[in-house]
Protein backbone atom coordinates (compact mmCIF):
# COMPACT_ATOMS: atom_id res chain seq x y z
CA UNK A 1 0.00 0.00 0.00
CA UNK A 2 1.24 3.63 -0.77
CA UNK A 3 1.38 5.49 2.10
CA UNK A 4 -0.12 8.80 1.88
CA UNK A 5 2.31 11.79 1.03
CA UNK A 6 2.11 13.74 4.04
CA UNK A 7 2.26 10.52 6.24
CA UNK A 8 5.64 9.30 4.48
CA UNK A 9 7.05 13.05 5.23
CA UNK A 10 6.04 12.79 8.70
CA UNK A 11 7.78 9.68 9.22
CA UNK A 12 10.90 11.32 8.23
CA UNK A 13 10.70 13.45 10.72
CA UNK A 14 10.61 10.96 13.33
CA UNK A 15 13.28 9.06 15.07
CA UNK A 16 12.86 5.55 14.76
CA UNK A 17 12.44 3.94 18.09
CA UNK A 18 10.30 6.60 19.22
CA UNK A 19 6.99 6.53 21.20
CA UNK A 20 4.27 8.40 20.05
CA UNK A 21 0.56 9.23 20.60
CA UNK A 22 -1.43 9.88 17.43
CA UNK A 23 -4.27 12.06 17.99
CA UNK A 24 -7.22 10.73 15.40
CA UNK A 25 -5.36 8.03 14.20
CA UNK A 26 -8.18 6.74 12.04
CA UNK A 27 -7.67 3.60 10.85
CA UNK A 28 -4.24 3.16 12.04
CA UNK A 29 -2.09 3.61 9.08
CA UNK A 30 0.43 6.16 10.10
CA UNK A 31 1.34 4.00 13.01
CA UNK A 32 1.23 0.77 11.50
CA UNK A 33 3.72 2.21 8.99
CA UNK A 34 5.72 3.88 11.83
CA UNK A 35 5.54 0.46 14.02
CA UNK A 36 6.62 -2.06 10.99
CA UNK A 37 9.47 0.15 9.06
CA UNK A 38 10.83 2.22 12.63
CA UNK A 39 10.23 0.16 15.18
CA UNK A 40 8.12 2.75 16.96
CA UNK A 41 5.94 2.54 19.66
CA UNK A 42 2.47 3.82 21.08
CA UNK A 43 -1.00 4.86 20.92
CA UNK A 44 -3.81 6.38 18.63
CA UNK A 45 -6.42 8.25 20.20
CA UNK A 46 -9.96 7.52 17.65
CA UNK A 47 -13.52 8.03 18.54
CA UNK A 48 -15.05 6.38 15.18
CA UNK A 49 -15.59 2.77 15.89
CA UNK A 50 -15.13 1.37 12.92
CA UNK A 51 -11.62 2.84 12.70
CA UNK A 52 -11.14 1.12 16.13
CA UNK A 53 -11.82 -1.83 14.77
CA UNK A 54 -9.81 -1.76 11.94
CA UNK A 55 -7.04 -0.71 14.40
CA UNK A 56 -7.63 -3.86 16.07
CA UNK A 57 -7.13 -5.59 13.33
CA UNK A 58 -3.68 -4.02 12.85
CA UNK A 59 -2.33 -4.92 16.22
CA UNK A 60 -2.43 -1.13 16.64
CA UNK A 61 -3.28 -0.02 20.74
CA UNK A 62 -6.14 2.22 20.19
CA UNK A 63 -7.74 4.24 22.74
CA UNK A 64 -11.40 5.22 22.17
CA UNK A 65 -11.46 8.71 23.75
CA UNK A 66 -13.03 12.04 22.45
CA UNK A 67 -10.59 14.99 21.77
CA UNK A 68 -12.71 17.20 22.71
CA UNK A 69 -12.88 16.14 26.16
CA UNK A 70 -8.51 16.46 25.87
CA UNK A 71 -5.75 13.92 26.75
CA UNK A 72 -4.75 15.40 30.22
CA UNK A 73 -7.07 13.06 31.87
CA UNK A 74 -5.52 10.03 30.02
CA UNK A 75 -1.76 10.60 30.00
CA UNK A 76 1.51 11.65 32.02
CA UNK A 77 3.50 15.07 31.40
CA UNK A 78 6.50 13.93 28.77
CA UNK A 79 4.95 10.90 28.14
CA UNK A 80 6.03 10.80 25.20
CA UNK A 81 8.61 11.28 22.54
CA UNK A 82 6.16 12.75 19.82
CA UNK A 83 2.48 13.61 19.69
CA UNK A 84 1.15 13.10 15.67
CA UNK A 85 -2.41 14.99 14.47
CA UNK A 86 -3.21 14.83 11.22
CA UNK A 87 -5.73 16.59 10.33
CA UNK A 88 -7.53 16.93 12.96
CA UNK A 89 -6.49 19.99 14.69
CA UNK A 90 -9.49 22.00 12.41
CA UNK A 91 -12.23 19.90 13.65
CA UNK A 92 -11.25 19.85 17.18
CA UNK A 93 -13.44 22.25 19.51
CA UNK A 94 -10.57 24.21 21.04
CA UNK A 95 -7.54 23.67 19.08
CA UNK A 96 -5.91 26.29 21.37
CA UNK A 97 -6.07 23.96 24.41
CA UNK A 98 -5.63 20.74 23.05
CA UNK A 99 -2.15 22.19 21.57
CA UNK A 100 -1.58 23.35 24.72
CA UNK A 101 -2.06 19.58 26.81
CA UNK A 102 0.02 17.92 23.42
CA UNK A 103 3.19 20.06 24.15
CA UNK A 104 2.31 18.84 27.72
CA UNK A 105 2.24 14.74 27.25
CA UNK A 106 5.57 15.66 24.74
CA UNK A 107 8.16 17.87 24.31
CA UNK A 108 7.41 17.72 20.34
CA UNK A 109 4.71 17.62 18.23
CA UNK A 110 3.81 16.74 14.50
CA UNK A 111 0.41 18.69 13.11
CA UNK A 112 -1.17 19.05 9.91
CA UNK A 113 -4.32 20.99 8.93
CA UNK A 114 -5.53 21.82 5.47
CA UNK A 115 -4.37 25.35 4.43
CA UNK A 116 -7.49 27.89 4.38
CA UNK A 117 -5.09 30.44 3.16
CA UNK A 118 -4.39 28.23 -0.59
CA UNK A 119 -5.24 30.15 -3.35
CA UNK A 120 -8.20 28.20 -4.67
CA UNK A 121 -10.00 28.63 -1.13
CA UNK A 122 -9.79 32.44 -1.32
CA UNK A 123 -10.66 32.42 -5.20
CA UNK A 124 -13.81 30.65 -4.22
CA UNK A 125 -14.74 32.35 -1.26
CA UNK A 126 -13.45 36.29 -2.79
CA UNK A 127 -15.02 35.07 -6.37
CA UNK A 128 -17.36 32.52 -6.35
CA UNK A 129 -18.93 33.76 -3.07
CA UNK A 130 -19.33 30.42 -1.29
CA UNK A 131 -17.07 28.74 1.41
CA UNK A 132 -14.49 26.39 -0.58
CA UNK A 133 -14.86 22.81 -1.74
CA UNK A 134 -11.89 21.62 -2.66
CA UNK A 135 -9.79 18.28 -2.52
CA UNK A 136 -8.65 19.15 0.89
CA UNK A 137 -11.51 20.39 2.09
CA UNK A 138 -14.25 17.88 0.46
CA UNK A 139 -17.64 18.78 2.92
CA UNK A 140 -20.08 21.06 2.24
CA UNK A 141 -20.37 24.36 5.55
CA UNK A 142 -23.20 22.09 6.81
CA UNK A 143 -21.89 19.02 7.31
CA UNK A 144 -18.24 19.29 7.75
CA UNK A 145 -16.41 18.49 10.61
CA UNK A 146 -14.04 21.53 10.69
CA UNK A 147 -15.23 24.07 12.25
CA UNK A 148 -11.58 25.58 13.06
CA UNK A 149 -10.23 26.12 10.05
CA UNK A 150 -7.12 28.22 9.53
CA UNK A 151 -4.43 29.92 7.71
CA UNK A 152 -0.46 28.88 7.92
CA UNK A 153 -0.33 32.89 9.34
CA UNK A 154 -3.67 32.33 11.43
CA UNK A 155 -1.47 29.02 13.24
CA UNK A 156 1.81 30.58 13.48
CA UNK A 157 0.03 33.54 15.27
CA UNK A 158 -1.01 31.23 17.45
CA UNK A 159 2.27 29.53 18.28
CA UNK A 160 3.83 33.05 19.06
CA UNK A 161 0.85 33.65 21.22
CA UNK A 162 1.15 29.97 22.76
CA UNK A 163 5.13 30.76 23.25
CA UNK A 164 5.55 27.62 20.73
CA UNK A 165 8.32 26.96 18.51
CA UNK A 166 8.28 25.77 14.92
CA UNK A 167 11.16 23.38 13.83
CA UNK A 168 10.15 23.08 10.49
CA UNK A 169 7.58 23.44 8.17
CA UNK A 170 6.57 21.43 4.89
CA UNK A 171 3.59 22.67 3.03
CA UNK A 172 2.56 20.41 0.05
CA UNK A 173 -0.55 20.14 -2.93
CA UNK A 174 -3.77 17.83 -1.95
CA UNK A 175 -1.21 14.87 -4.03
CA UNK A 176 0.25 15.39 -0.79
CA UNK A 177 3.69 16.81 -3.32
CA UNK A 178 5.71 19.71 -2.98
CA UNK A 179 6.34 22.47 -5.31
CA UNK A 180 8.49 25.41 -5.71
CA UNK A 181 5.52 28.06 -6.22
CA UNK A 182 4.43 26.64 -2.28
CA UNK A 183 7.85 26.86 -1.72
CA UNK A 184 7.87 30.35 -2.49
CA UNK A 185 4.25 31.34 -1.17
CA UNK A 186 3.55 28.77 1.28
CA UNK A 187 0.26 30.56 2.83
CA UNK A 188 -0.99 31.41 -0.83
CA UNK A 189 0.27 28.03 -2.50
CA UNK A 190 0.52 25.39 0.01
CA UNK A 191 -2.85 23.21 0.57
CA UNK A 192 -2.03 21.08 3.41
CA UNK A 193 0.38 22.79 6.40
CA UNK A 194 3.06 20.42 8.04
CA UNK A 195 4.79 21.86 11.14
CA UNK A 196 7.26 20.26 13.82
CA UNK A 197 6.13 22.21 16.61
CA UNK A 198 7.94 22.02 20.48
CA UNK A 199 7.55 24.18 24.09
CA UNK A 200 10.23 27.07 23.76
CA UNK B 1 -35.57 -26.29 25.83
CA UNK B 2 -33.45 -26.21 22.28
CA UNK B 3 -35.49 -28.24 20.30
CA UNK B 4 -32.02 -27.91 18.01
CA UNK B 5 -29.57 -26.31 18.38
CA UNK B 6 -27.94 -23.77 16.81
CA UNK B 7 -24.95 -23.89 14.32
CA UNK B 8 -23.05 -21.95 15.66
CA UNK B 9 -23.40 -23.03 19.58
CA UNK B 10 -20.64 -25.28 21.35
CA UNK B 11 -23.57 -27.72 21.65
CA UNK B 12 -23.78 -30.34 24.56
CA UNK B 13 -21.10 -30.23 26.98
CA UNK B 14 -20.13 -31.66 30.08
CA UNK B 15 -18.55 -30.71 32.75
CA UNK B 16 -15.81 -32.49 34.79
CA UNK B 17 -14.86 -32.40 38.01
CA UNK B 18 -10.71 -31.64 38.90
CA UNK B 19 -9.59 -33.21 41.99
CA UNK B 20 -6.54 -30.78 43.93
CA UNK B 21 -4.86 -32.48 46.99
CA UNK B 22 -2.07 -30.02 47.66
CA UNK B 23 -3.26 -27.51 50.33
CA UNK B 24 -4.08 -24.11 49.05
CA UNK B 25 -2.97 -21.09 51.64
CA UNK B 26 -5.57 -18.48 51.50
CA UNK B 27 -5.47 -14.78 51.76
CA UNK B 28 -7.12 -14.92 54.72
CA UNK B 29 -4.68 -17.38 56.36
CA UNK B 30 -6.74 -19.97 56.49
CA UNK B 31 -5.74 -23.60 54.37
CA UNK B 32 -8.05 -25.25 52.33
CA UNK B 33 -6.58 -28.96 52.36
CA UNK B 34 -7.92 -30.47 49.38
CA UNK B 35 -10.49 -29.15 47.00
CA UNK B 36 -12.32 -29.83 43.81
CA UNK B 37 -13.06 -27.25 40.58
CA UNK B 38 -15.50 -27.92 38.53
CA UNK B 39 -14.65 -27.76 34.68
CA UNK B 40 -15.99 -27.18 31.02
CA UNK B 41 -13.79 -27.07 28.34
CA UNK B 42 -14.36 -26.11 24.70
CA UNK B 43 -12.85 -26.71 21.43
CA UNK B 44 -9.56 -28.88 21.10
CA UNK B 45 -6.17 -27.61 22.59
CA UNK B 46 -3.82 -27.38 19.65
CA UNK B 47 -0.71 -29.28 18.98
CA UNK B 48 1.93 -26.53 20.48
CA UNK B 49 -0.36 -25.67 22.90
CA UNK B 50 -0.60 -22.56 22.18
CA UNK B 51 -4.66 -21.68 22.02
CA UNK B 52 -6.06 -21.79 25.15
CA UNK B 53 -8.21 -19.46 27.35
CA UNK B 54 -9.50 -18.82 30.49
CA UNK B 55 -12.91 -17.52 30.91
CA UNK B 56 -13.69 -16.01 34.54
CA UNK B 57 -16.62 -15.85 35.50
CA UNK B 58 -18.80 -13.06 37.33
CA UNK B 59 -20.50 -12.47 40.42
CA UNK B 60 -23.56 -15.31 39.68
CA UNK B 61 -21.69 -16.90 36.74
CA UNK B 62 -20.38 -20.28 36.64
CA UNK B 63 -17.83 -22.77 35.07
CA UNK B 64 -21.06 -23.63 32.08
CA UNK B 65 -20.42 -20.21 30.12
CA UNK B 66 -21.67 -22.28 26.62
CA UNK B 67 -23.24 -24.31 25.05
CA UNK B 68 -26.05 -27.00 26.88
CA UNK B 69 -26.24 -29.86 29.58
CA UNK B 70 -28.57 -31.50 28.11
CA UNK B 71 -31.43 -31.65 25.27
CA UNK B 72 -33.64 -30.43 28.06
CA UNK B 73 -32.00 -27.62 28.88
CA UNK B 74 -33.74 -24.52 28.91
CA UNK B 75 -31.00 -22.42 28.71
CA UNK B 76 -27.79 -21.79 27.43
CA UNK B 77 -24.28 -21.34 29.03
CA UNK B 78 -24.02 -17.34 30.71
CA UNK B 79 -21.92 -16.35 27.33
CA UNK B 80 -23.24 -18.33 24.77
CA UNK B 81 -23.03 -14.78 23.08
CA UNK B 82 -19.56 -14.68 22.89
CA UNK B 83 -18.28 -18.63 22.99
CA UNK B 84 -19.29 -20.71 20.26
CA UNK B 85 -17.72 -21.54 16.75
CA UNK B 86 -17.31 -18.72 14.51
CA UNK B 87 -18.04 -16.52 17.62
CA UNK B 88 -15.41 -14.03 19.49
CA UNK B 89 -14.12 -16.24 21.20
CA UNK B 90 -14.08 -19.24 18.30
CA UNK B 91 -14.00 -22.72 19.41
CA UNK B 92 -13.02 -23.77 16.26
CA UNK B 93 -9.75 -22.01 16.94
CA UNK B 94 -9.13 -21.88 20.77
CA UNK B 95 -9.47 -24.33 23.70
CA UNK B 96 -11.65 -22.49 26.14
CA UNK B 97 -11.28 -23.71 29.53
CA UNK B 98 -14.35 -22.16 32.14
CA UNK B 99 -14.35 -22.84 35.83
CA UNK B 100 -16.71 -22.46 39.21
CA UNK B 101 -14.52 -20.23 41.28
CA UNK B 102 -13.77 -21.77 44.90
CA UNK B 103 -16.94 -20.69 47.06
CA UNK B 104 -19.34 -21.25 44.36
CA UNK B 105 -22.23 -23.34 44.70
CA UNK B 106 -21.93 -25.05 41.27
CA UNK B 107 -19.90 -28.36 41.79
CA UNK B 108 -16.84 -26.68 42.98
CA UNK B 109 -15.52 -26.50 46.92
CA UNK B 110 -17.89 -24.06 48.47
CA UNK B 111 -20.36 -23.40 51.31
CA UNK B 112 -22.55 -25.93 49.99
CA UNK B 113 -19.83 -28.85 49.75
CA UNK B 114 -19.16 -30.94 52.76
CA UNK B 115 -16.05 -30.73 54.51
CA UNK B 116 -13.66 -33.33 53.50
CA UNK B 117 -13.99 -36.65 56.04
CA UNK B 118 -17.16 -35.02 57.96
CA UNK B 119 -21.08 -35.49 56.98
CA UNK B 120 -20.87 -31.45 57.78
CA UNK B 121 -21.30 -28.64 55.10
CA UNK B 122 -18.91 -26.03 55.03
CA UNK B 123 -21.88 -23.44 54.94
CA UNK B 124 -20.81 -20.42 56.87
CA UNK B 125 -17.21 -21.78 57.81
CA UNK B 126 -15.84 -21.25 54.58
CA UNK B 127 -12.90 -19.31 54.66
CA UNK B 128 -13.69 -15.95 52.65
CA UNK B 129 -11.66 -16.18 49.53
CA UNK B 130 -10.20 -13.55 47.26
CA UNK B 131 -9.35 -12.69 43.44
CA UNK B 132 -5.80 -13.92 44.16
CA UNK B 133 -6.82 -17.05 45.45
CA UNK B 134 -9.08 -17.69 42.49
CA UNK B 135 -6.26 -16.77 39.99
CA UNK B 136 -3.62 -19.49 42.46
CA UNK B 137 -6.44 -22.15 42.19
CA UNK B 138 -7.12 -21.28 38.86
CA UNK B 139 -3.00 -21.55 38.31
CA UNK B 140 -3.15 -24.57 39.62
CA UNK B 141 -5.74 -26.18 37.39
CA UNK B 142 -3.62 -25.09 34.35
CA UNK B 143 -0.72 -26.99 35.88
CA UNK B 144 -3.54 -30.21 35.49
CA UNK B 145 -4.50 -28.98 32.50
CA UNK B 146 -1.04 -29.47 31.07
CA UNK B 147 -1.40 -25.90 29.77
CA UNK B 148 1.98 -23.84 29.68
CA UNK B 149 0.30 -20.50 29.18
CA UNK B 150 -2.74 -19.12 28.55
CA UNK B 151 -3.15 -17.31 25.15
CA UNK B 152 -5.72 -14.92 26.74
CA UNK B 153 -7.69 -15.10 29.81
CA UNK B 154 -10.94 -13.48 29.65
CA UNK B 155 -13.85 -11.94 31.70
CA UNK B 156 -16.45 -8.90 32.33
CA UNK B 157 -17.28 -7.44 35.53
CA UNK B 158 -15.67 -9.56 38.33
CA UNK B 159 -14.32 -12.39 35.89
CA UNK B 160 -12.79 -8.67 34.50
CA UNK B 161 -11.06 -7.91 38.34
CA UNK B 162 -9.28 -11.74 37.74
CA UNK B 163 -7.95 -11.07 34.66
CA UNK B 164 -6.20 -7.93 35.85
CA UNK B 165 -4.85 -9.90 38.93
CA UNK B 166 -4.02 -12.81 36.31
CA UNK B 167 -1.79 -10.26 34.26
CA UNK B 168 -0.20 -9.14 37.69
CA UNK B 169 0.41 -12.49 40.03
CA UNK B 170 1.22 -14.54 36.85
CA UNK B 171 2.73 -12.43 34.15
CA UNK B 172 4.48 -15.07 32.34
CA UNK B 173 1.80 -17.08 32.21
CA UNK B 174 -0.77 -14.63 29.61
CA UNK B 175 0.22 -13.55 26.46
CA UNK B 176 -3.73 -11.39 26.15
CA UNK B 177 -5.86 -9.68 29.27
CA UNK B 178 -9.10 -9.07 28.05
CA UNK B 179 -10.99 -6.75 30.82
CA UNK B 180 -14.58 -6.63 30.12
CA UNK B 181 -17.38 -4.24 32.05
CA UNK B 182 -14.56 -4.64 35.17
CA UNK B 183 -13.03 -1.98 37.61
CA UNK B 184 -9.68 -1.60 39.40
CA UNK B 185 -11.47 -1.52 42.41
CA UNK B 186 -14.54 -1.35 44.09
CA UNK B 187 -16.14 2.24 44.98
CA UNK B 188 -17.78 3.03 48.38
CA UNK B 189 -21.11 2.74 46.24
CA UNK B 190 -20.64 -0.77 44.93
CA UNK B 191 -19.44 -1.67 48.40
CA UNK B 192 -22.61 0.40 49.67
CA UNK B 193 -24.87 -1.89 47.13
CA UNK B 194 -22.85 -5.26 47.92
CA UNK B 195 -23.48 -4.69 52.06
CA UNK B 196 -27.59 -3.79 51.74
CA UNK B 197 -27.40 -7.11 49.55
CA UNK B 198 -25.45 -9.21 52.37
CA UNK B 199 -27.51 -7.25 55.59
CA UNK B 200 -30.70 -8.73 53.23
CA UNK B 201 -29.87 -12.19 53.74
CA UNK B 202 -28.06 -12.12 56.79
CA UNK B 203 -31.32 -11.10 58.28
CA UNK B 204 -33.49 -13.72 57.07
CA UNK B 205 -34.66 -15.47 59.80
CA UNK B 206 -34.44 -18.85 57.61
CA UNK B 207 -30.29 -17.63 57.67
CA UNK B 208 -29.09 -19.48 61.01
CA UNK B 209 -26.08 -17.47 60.82
CA UNK B 210 -25.11 -19.36 57.53
CA UNK B 211 -26.20 -22.55 59.20
CA UNK B 212 -29.56 -22.83 57.00
CA UNK B 213 -28.69 -26.27 54.94
CA UNK B 214 -28.18 -27.72 58.45
CA UNK B 215 -31.27 -26.56 59.61
CA UNK B 216 -33.50 -27.86 56.16
CA UNK B 217 -34.61 -24.40 55.69
CA UNK B 218 -32.97 -21.70 52.95
CA UNK B 219 -32.86 -17.65 53.25
CA UNK B 220 -35.49 -17.45 50.52
CA UNK B 221 -36.96 -13.81 51.42
CA UNK B 222 -32.88 -11.97 51.70
CA UNK B 223 -31.43 -14.02 48.41
CA UNK B 224 -34.61 -12.94 46.71
CA UNK B 225 -34.06 -9.16 47.96
CA UNK B 226 -30.40 -9.50 47.14
CA UNK B 227 -30.89 -10.01 43.68
CA UNK B 228 -33.63 -8.03 42.85
CA UNK B 229 -31.22 -5.31 44.22
CA UNK B 230 -28.46 -6.39 42.00
CA UNK B 231 -31.20 -6.01 39.16
CA UNK B 232 -31.18 -2.43 39.15
CA UNK B 233 -27.77 -2.03 39.39
CA UNK B 234 -27.41 -4.36 36.24
CA UNK B 235 -29.20 -2.68 34.41
CA UNK B 236 -29.49 0.99 33.16
CA UNK B 237 -32.70 3.47 33.62
CA UNK B 238 -33.05 3.66 29.89
CA UNK B 239 -32.81 0.03 29.42
CA UNK B 240 -35.36 -0.33 32.32
CA UNK B 241 -37.52 2.84 30.89
CA UNK B 242 -37.45 0.84 27.48
CA UNK B 243 -38.01 -2.73 29.04
CA UNK B 244 -41.14 -1.82 31.22
CA UNK B 245 -41.74 1.88 31.28
CA UNK B 246 -44.56 2.07 34.09
CA UNK B 247 -46.36 -0.55 32.24
CA UNK B 248 -49.13 -2.27 34.74
CA UNK B 249 -49.11 -5.93 34.98
CA UNK B 250 -53.40 -6.31 34.72
CA UNK B 251 -53.61 -2.68 33.27
CA UNK B 252 -54.98 -1.16 36.38
CA UNK B 253 -53.72 -0.03 39.72
CA UNK B 254 -54.41 -2.45 42.46
CA UNK B 255 -54.31 0.23 45.24
CA UNK B 256 -52.39 -2.63 47.37
CA UNK B 257 -48.99 -3.85 48.42
CA UNK B 258 -48.50 -6.22 45.66
CA UNK B 259 -47.76 -6.17 42.20
CA UNK B 260 -49.17 -3.49 40.22
CA UNK B 261 -46.26 -2.76 37.85
CA UNK B 262 -43.99 -4.86 35.13
CA UNK B 263 -41.11 -3.76 36.49
CA UNK B 264 -41.97 -5.38 40.42
CA UNK B 265 -43.30 -8.66 38.47
CA UNK B 266 -39.56 -9.07 36.54
CA UNK B 267 -38.07 -8.51 39.87
CA UNK B 268 -39.81 -10.44 42.36
CA UNK B 269 -39.35 -13.36 38.96
CA UNK B 270 -35.49 -12.64 38.76
CA UNK B 271 -35.19 -12.69 42.57
CA UNK B 272 -37.36 -16.00 42.86
CA UNK B 273 -36.12 -17.81 40.42
CA UNK B 274 -32.24 -17.18 41.52
CA UNK B 275 -33.11 -18.57 44.93
CA UNK B 276 -33.54 -22.05 43.17
CA UNK B 277 -29.91 -21.72 41.18
CA UNK B 278 -27.59 -19.97 43.78
CA UNK B 279 -26.78 -20.13 47.72
CA UNK B 280 -26.95 -17.48 49.79
CA UNK B 281 -23.43 -18.11 51.82
CA UNK B 282 -22.12 -18.32 47.82
CA UNK B 283 -23.84 -14.88 47.39
CA UNK B 284 -21.81 -13.65 50.43
CA UNK B 285 -18.68 -14.78 49.72
CA UNK B 286 -18.56 -13.59 46.32
CA UNK B 287 -19.67 -9.96 47.35
CA UNK B 288 -16.74 -10.00 49.78
CA UNK B 289 -14.16 -10.87 47.19
CA UNK B 290 -15.56 -7.79 45.19
CA UNK B 291 -15.25 -5.67 47.88
CA UNK B 292 -11.69 -6.97 49.00
CA UNK B 293 -10.83 -6.95 45.49
CA UNK B 294 -7.58 -4.40 44.79
CA UNK B 295 -4.56 -5.16 43.30
CA UNK B 296 -2.93 -2.00 43.71
CA UNK B 297 -2.54 -2.37 47.54
CA UNK B 298 0.38 -4.60 47.38
CA UNK B 299 1.83 -2.03 45.59
CA UNK B 300 2.29 1.18 47.62
CA UNK B 301 -1.90 1.11 46.16
CA UNK B 302 -0.37 2.27 42.83
CA UNK B 303 -1.90 0.68 40.22
CA UNK B 304 0.77 1.57 37.72
CA UNK B 305 3.09 0.26 39.63
CA UNK B 306 1.34 -3.07 39.86
CA UNK B 307 0.68 -3.15 36.17
CA UNK B 308 4.33 -2.66 35.69
CA UNK B 309 5.01 -5.87 36.21
CA UNK B 310 2.07 -7.71 33.82
CA UNK B 311 3.25 -8.50 30.15
CA UNK B 312 0.34 -9.22 28.81
CA UNK B 313 -1.59 -7.39 25.94
CA UNK B 314 -4.46 -5.72 27.24
CA UNK B 315 -7.93 -5.06 26.09
CA UNK B 316 -10.63 -3.20 27.56
CA UNK B 317 -14.20 -2.66 27.11
CA UNK B 318 -16.67 -0.59 28.83
CA UNK B 319 -20.31 0.29 27.80
CA UNK B 320 -21.51 3.93 28.28
CA UNK B 321 -24.82 3.00 30.21
CA UNK B 322 -22.67 0.77 32.66
CA UNK B 323 -23.28 2.52 35.93
CA UNK B 324 -21.84 -0.58 38.05
CA UNK B 325 -18.81 -0.04 36.62
CA UNK B 326 -18.96 3.07 34.61
CA UNK B 327 -16.01 3.82 31.64
CA UNK B 328 -14.46 5.96 33.72
CA UNK B 329 -13.47 3.01 36.03
CA UNK B 330 -11.86 1.16 32.93
CA UNK B 331 -10.27 4.13 31.80
CA UNK B 332 -9.08 4.12 35.29
CA UNK B 333 -7.49 1.04 34.02
CA UNK B 334 -6.33 2.25 30.60
CA UNK B 335 -4.63 4.95 32.14
CA UNK B 336 -2.51 3.03 34.79
CA UNK B 337 -1.64 0.65 31.84
CA UNK B 338 -0.52 3.84 29.54
CA UNK B 339 1.66 4.65 32.57
CA UNK B 340 3.18 1.71 33.09
CA UNK B 341 3.96 1.34 28.73
CA UNK B 342 1.92 -1.85 28.24
CA UNK B 343 0.22 -2.75 25.11
CA UNK B 344 -3.52 -1.67 25.51
CA UNK B 345 -6.71 -0.94 23.33
CA UNK B 346 -9.49 0.75 24.74
CA UNK B 347 -13.00 0.29 23.43
CA UNK B 348 -16.82 2.12 24.46
CA UNK B 349 -19.40 0.77 23.67
CA UNK B 350 -22.80 2.74 23.10
CA UNK B 351 -25.07 1.08 25.01
CA UNK B 352 -28.13 1.32 27.01
CA UNK B 353 -28.40 -1.87 28.75
CA UNK B 354 -26.30 -1.35 31.70
CA UNK B 355 -23.60 -3.45 33.08
CA UNK B 356 -25.44 -6.12 31.59
CA UNK B 357 -24.58 -5.27 27.99
CA UNK B 358 -21.13 -7.45 28.33
CA UNK B 359 -23.24 -10.60 28.44
CA UNK B 360 -25.43 -9.10 24.97
CA UNK B 361 -24.34 -9.56 21.30
CA UNK B 362 -23.90 -5.87 20.32
CA UNK B 363 -22.42 -5.57 17.24
CA UNK B 364 -20.03 -3.00 17.70
CA UNK B 365 -19.04 -4.88 21.17
CA UNK B 366 -18.74 -8.08 19.37
CA UNK B 367 -16.78 -6.72 16.04
CA UNK B 368 -14.20 -5.26 18.04
CA UNK B 369 -13.51 -8.33 20.49
CA UNK B 370 -13.54 -11.07 17.02
CA UNK B 371 -11.38 -8.30 15.51
CA UNK B 372 -9.09 -8.80 18.76
CA UNK B 373 -9.08 -12.18 19.22
CA UNK B 374 -8.81 -12.89 15.42
CA UNK B 375 -5.32 -11.13 15.55
CA UNK B 376 -4.52 -13.25 18.48
CA UNK B 377 -5.24 -16.29 15.74
CA UNK B 378 -3.35 -14.70 12.97
CA UNK B 379 0.10 -15.38 15.51
CA UNK B 380 -0.84 -18.95 15.45
CA UNK B 381 -0.57 -19.59 11.71
CA UNK B 382 2.30 -17.37 11.88
CA UNK B 383 3.76 -19.53 14.61
CA UNK B 384 2.70 -22.74 12.70
CA UNK B 385 4.55 -21.54 9.32
CA UNK B 386 7.93 -20.48 11.07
Amino acid sequence: MNLRADLALISDWIKPGARILDLGCGDGTLLKHLRDTMNVSGYGIEIEQSNIVKCIESGINVIHNDLDEGINNFFDADSFDYVVMTQALQAIRHPEQLLDEVLRVSSDAIITFPNMGYWTNRVQLALGGHMPVTKSLPNYWYNTPNIHLCTLYDFENLCKQLDIRIIKRHVVDSQHKHNWLAKLFPNLFGEIAIYHITKK
Amino acid sequence: MPKTIAENSIGIVIPELHHFDEPLLLDCGKTLDEYDLVVETYGTLNADKSNAILICHALSGDHHAAGYHSMDDKKSGWWESAIGPGKPIDTNKFFVVSSNNLGGCKGSTGPTTKIPGTDTYYGPDFPIVTVKDWVRSQQRLMIKLDIPKWSSVIGGSLGGMQVLQWSIDFPDLIDHAIVIAAAPKLSAQNIAFNEVARQAIMSDPEFHEGHYLANNSKPTGGVMLARMLGHITYLSDDAMREKFGRELREGKLNFGFDVDFQVESYLRYQGKSFVDRFDANTYLLMTKALDYFDPASDYDHNLVNALQLAKAKFLVISFTSDWRFAPERSREICRALVAANRDVSYVEITAHQGHDAFLIPIPEYMAAFAAYMNKITDGFSESKSS
